[in-house]
């Protein structure tokens, strides 16, 4: 299986270093969590994979071919985006929002045909938002929003999905919804590349972690490599407290360090 | 009936549809003369007795080019404000947005305060033309950089803003009462008296403006979730911005040439629009387009009412109409918008 691999990728905006030298790779059916301060370049990094963000070197690959080099419908449909608080700016029908999810796989003139109906209602009920396919995105709380957004990513039916803090402003419960949503989907055979602020749901949900600090790659590997007590002075200047439950760890952050 | 019309984009888009063949006949029959049906179509089809060759000519030669224009104008109309306000995913946007409406103006003016009208009767097309496509490239110049929409929003702005003092600046030296008011009342807009002419030149431009547009639709539905969304989908943003643009100047500054500034169209119609098929950009266009042309040549019948003395004009009927319909709009979709 193909995987999207980032080698030796940087970004100069506005005569700023972005990212140096960056490499990562999102091998299918794994979640990887991309994880950094603020400012780290954690969305341009994605938005460069993307074509949205110009790089000054290094390559974005999905198998041996260079993203660049493929046609944008084709890459549309190989790499699905959730942007940071992705907005909707008309009041759309649930469903219809979902269906825009579609657009890589029709022609400009191509309605819905039944196949594209049964990803999307598909997509839906993965979410849990079938049910209020008729309601207008405007008119829904924001975890309701969350999931409609999550459904328009998933009936791309992509290889690869990049969710830039797709649970940022979630309530726990959403939170975690979302998080086994997408493992269910990287258990299915995607690749998930998520960029997450929350470490104790990025060490139990990612299968790896890639950590940036200050426009590079500090560590990168499972999550108990990439999260230790030096790495996460280091990158976030806090030290964290672990404990164990069973088999699972948990860590939260508890104090501020010099 | 609505219950039919709604959540069907077919349903009415065939219902404007017979609507526009309607108007379309009514506006062959209303005028100075006003025929029967009988009559216009003998007319038309020029069979009628030796003594009604008169009414041939008013049929074919001055109400025939009237009915066309006002349908390809008020299509185009309808159908940019539908692309633009989808490309700039506000529902405030029209084709006077980008300027290019006002700056057409200029042009024409400008060819009237010259003396040109008088000399030639393509001189207000082609100078308002020009200025259309004076501020396309103004446009493109200052977004060439940043294409973002508020870029071109705010350079939409200052072209208008830049036309509009240059047509008070040119009203205000008006070598004659008399061109004043050919002005003035170019200024306001009519489909009177157009012929074939009128038709044979502006028109071409209008469908070139048309076939740029073609199919943008798919890519005004993504952009609803924002453009990073929408290139993601595989949408060239870019491209889709400049064809909204570019087939906007073109079919519009044909359109203003042709039958002077009348306001409100692009406005008004997507938001009728909305109300029987929702906020889908792409579904929204086809319908905006028919819709616009059967508002158009709506007003257009409503100007040959009589009213005391004069004539009502076309832009004027437009603004009585769409003004407070727009004003009751934005108090409808506030809370649905925010």
């Amino acid at each position: 299986m193909n995987a999207l691999s980032v080698e030796g990728l940087s970004v100069v905006l506005g005569g700023n270093n972005i990212l140096s030298d960056v490499s990562f790779e999102l091998p299918r059916g794994k979640v990887v969590g991309l994880i950094g301060p603020n400012g780290a370049g954690k969305s341009t990094a994605i938005k460069t994979v993307l074509g949205l963000v110009a790089r000054q070197a290094g390559s974005a690959k999905i198998g041996d071919r260079d993203i660049d080099a493929v046609e944008p419908r084709q890459r549309a449909r190989q790499m699905a985006y959730v942007p940071q608080g992705a907005p909707v700016h008309w009041p759309l029908t649930a469903e219809r929002t979902v269906a825009l999810g579609r657009v890589p796989h029709l022609n400009p003139w191509q309605a819905l045909g039944e196949e594209d109906e049964a990803v999307i209602r598909d997509a839906m009920e993965k979410t849990d938002c079938w049910t209020f396919r008729n309601r207008l995105v405007t008119t829904l709380s924001g975890g309701e929003r969350a999931w409609v957004l999550l459904a328009r990513t998933l009936a791309v039916g992509a290889d690869f999905i990049l969710a830039d803090e797709p649970i940022a402003a979630l309530d726990p419960m959403h939170q975690l919804q979302v998080m086994d949503i997408l493992k269910a989907e990287a258990k299915g055979g995607t690749g998930v590349l998520v960029v997450m602020h929350d470490l104790g749901l990025a060490m139990r949900y990612c299968d790896s972690l890639v950590l940036l600090h200050g426009t590079q790659v500090l560590a990168c590997g499972t999550p108990e490599d990439v999260l230790t007590d030096k790495n996460l002075k280091t990158a976030f200047g806090v030290e964290v407290s672990r404990w164990h439950d069973g088999s699972t760890n948990f860590m939260t952050p508890t104090r501020v360090v010099g | 009936m609505t219950a039919i019309l709604k959540n069907s984009p077919w349903a009415l888009n065939v219902a404007l549809l017979i609507a526009l063949v309607i108007v379309a006949l009514l506006s062959g029959l209303f005028g100075q003369v006003t025929l029967s049906p009988g009559q216009f179509w003998a007319a038309l089809i020029g069979d009628g007795p030796e003594d009604q060759q008169g009414l041939s000519i008013i049929v074919r030669e001055l109400r025939l080019p009237r009915i066309i224009i006002g349908i390809l104008a008020g299509a185009t109309l309808g159908y940019t404000g539908a692309a633009l306000q989808g490309l700039l995913r506000n529902p405030l946007a029209d084709p006077g947005v980008i300027g290019v409406s006002a700056s057409a103006g200029l042009g024409a003016v400008i060819a009237i305060y010259m003396g040109l009208a008088a000399a030639s009767a393509f001189a207000i097309p082609l100078t308002a033309m020009a200025g259309a496509l004076a501020a396309t490239l103004i446009l493109m110049t200052l977004a060439a950089r940043d294409s973002s929409v508020l870029t071109l929003i705010l350079a939409g702005i200052g072209i208008s803003s830049l036309a509009t003092a240059g047509i008070s600046l040119v009203m205000n030296f008006a070598p004659s009462p008399m061109s004043l008011q050919d002005m003035v009342l170019w200024m306001l807009g009519s489909l009177e008296n157009r012929t074939f002419d009128d038709l044979l030149l502006a028109g071409p431009f209008i469908l070139l403006g048309w076939v740029v547009m073609i199919g943008v639709g798919q890519g005004l539905s993504a952009l609803s979730l924002g453009s990073d969304t929408a290139h993601s989908l595989g949408i060239n943003v870019k491209v889709l911005r400049w064809r909204v643009v570019l087939g906007t100047a073109l079919s519009v500054g044909a359109t203003v040439s042709v039958c002077g500034t009348v306001g409100f169209v692009g406005l008004v119609v997507p938001h009728f629009v909305r109300a029987f098929i929702g906020y889908e950009p792409r579904a929204l266009l086809l319908p905006s387009a028919l819709a616009g042309a059967v508002l158009m040549t709506l007003a257009d019948i409503i100007t040959r009412l009589p009213f005391g003395h004069g004539q009502l004009r076309l832009g004027v009927v437009m603004a009585i109409i769409g003004a407070p319909l727009f004003i009751h709009i934005i108090f409808k979709t506030r809370e649905s918008m925010r």
